[in-house]
């Protein structure tokens, strides 16, 4: 993952449930369509069903004043007639570009359902990339991996102690890879709707 | 007749489509099974072709080995083009240069385990003697001497894939072709099964398998994705270097 244009997490408050890609994610969302803080929040809300409750109430506005700052997306004030007036925020090339990046990064990411869960979500949104290839280009991205720690798995001979480790990461990533089919599924079944 | 020396003075590809094509049903009710498909096997190459159900990889590997003919589009076994061939030079290729392994592994159950591994070499006129010789050979290479003289009745699912293995490999085929080959097995068995194709590699055997299991498919040299009769994403997989492997195991760097 390449680190984010001027804008660090790291600094972020503690409270509630820290979602690393969230500037990735509302960009994405934003190369779709302008959006509002509020009707961001409530896309994400769609996509993590009870994991947003965790989410911290107000991260979504934090990062988009990080994203702005970073020159990644643009606001403009919009005025409501019995309400105050809303920022609606729109994605700049800078930020285009990143989103891009974003998607076609196939490096495993470590709290691994969550991210690329939303990384499909987005991308679907935005229309800027097809979620069924992205899946396969993860797929074969752990698929590499599977097949290095099979190998080396193989390799040890029957009963040896770094063969039950390694045995170990191998399932792992079996596991990944038959949620990766459910995504696969699940996309490809969206396709035509 | 393809002899095993005209293999070894092919140079090139063991196997190589061009523009395959295959097409099912007519009118409102055509299906396109496989689209425009460009493949090349390099001798000795282990490659696993993954996919969703339907998506064509089965067709494939029927065109490959000459099951079934491709509605457009070339198949060159070693040099030689294979898809216009006569039904008749067709099953001869199949017997000498092909070995397949199913999912369901299409042994004969009146046969024990040794006579099945016997049949090709017999079919391929070989003398009894010879097949005979061939089939312990092999017997042994899959780890079942001890099962020769059982029916496939009397064995495991995972000792039944095993046997077909060492059927397929009788007459030193050019190319196995595995469908599915874990498809009925389960993990132990599984793992039984992926350690022979293993060694297969290591021995320079030309493989293609087409699987949904992705431990067989890690065990190749290159993976190929299809969908929808097309291949979509291609990946040669290298052994990887410690400092991967010990990211997978949580060991940070």
């Amino acid at each position: 993952m390449p680190e984010a244009v001027g804008v660090s997490m790291k600094e972020q408050p503690s409270q509630g449930y820290q979602l690393r890609v969230v500037q990735e994610v509302l960009l994405a969302l934003l190369a779709k369509e302008a959006s509002h803080g509020y009707q961001l929040r409530a896309r994400l809300q769609l996509a993590l069903g009870p994991l947003a409750e965790a989410l911290n109430q107000g991260q979504v506005y934090v990062t988009l004043t990080r994203l702005e700052k970073a020159g990644l997306v643009s606001s403009e004030r919009v005025g409501q007639a019995d309400r105050p007036d809303r920022k609606v925020y729109e994605l700049t090339a800078a930020g285009r570009t990143r989103v891009t990046e974003w998607l076609e990064d196939t490096s495993w990411p470590k709290p691994a359902p969550a991210e690329f869960h939303l990384k499909l979500v987005a991308a679907a949104a935005a229309g800027l990339a097809d979620p069924v290839r992205l899946v396969d280009m993860q797929r074969h991205a752990l698929l590499a991996g599977l097949a290095a720690a099979q190998r080396a798995a193989l390799a040890e001979p029957a009963g040896s102690l770094a063969g039950l480790l390694l045995e170990g990461v191998v399932l792992r990533q079996q596991a990944d890879l038959r949620w990766l089919e459910a995504c696969a599924r699940f996309w490809n079944a969206t396709k035509g709707r | 007749m393809m002899h095993a020396n005209e293999s070894l003075s092919h140079v090139g590809p063991v196997l190589r489509t061009r523009g395959l094509e295959k097409e099912y049903g007519k009118g409102a009710g055509l299906v396109r099974a496989l689209d425009a498909v460009e493949l090349e096997v390099a001798s000795g190459e282990t490659v696993a072709v993954m996919g969703p159900s339907g998506c064509g990889k089965s067709t494939l590997l029927h065109l490959l080995g000459g099951l079934e003919r491709p509605s457009g589009g070339e198949v060159w076994l070693a040099g030689r083009r294979i898809d216009q061939l006569s039904e008749k030079a067709l099953a001869r290729l199949r017997r000498h240069a092909i070995g397949f392994v199913f999912q369901a592994f299409h042994l004969m159950d009146e046969l024990t385990a040794a006579e099945n591994v016997e049949l090709p070499a017999l079919l391929a006129a070989r003398s009894p003697r010879a097949a005979r010789r061939r089939a312990a050979e092999l017997l042994e290479r899959v780890g079942l001497s001890d099962r020769a003289r059982h029916l496939p009745s009397a064995l495991s699912g995972g000792e039944r894939q095993r046997v077909a293995i060492a059927r397929a490999l009788s007459n030193q085929p050019l190319v196995v072709l595995a469908d599915e080959p874990t498809g009925n097995l389960d993990s132990t068995a599984t793992l039984d099964v992926l350690r022979l194709l293993d060694s297969l590699r290591a021995a320079g055997q030309t493989l293609l398998i087409v699987t949904h299991d992705a431990r067989i498919a890690a065990t190749a040299d290159r993976l190929i994705s299809m969908r929808d009769g097309a291949f979509v994403e291609e990946t040669r997989l290298t052994r990887g270097t410690t400092g991967q492997l010990g990211e997978l195991a949580g060991l940070e760097g």
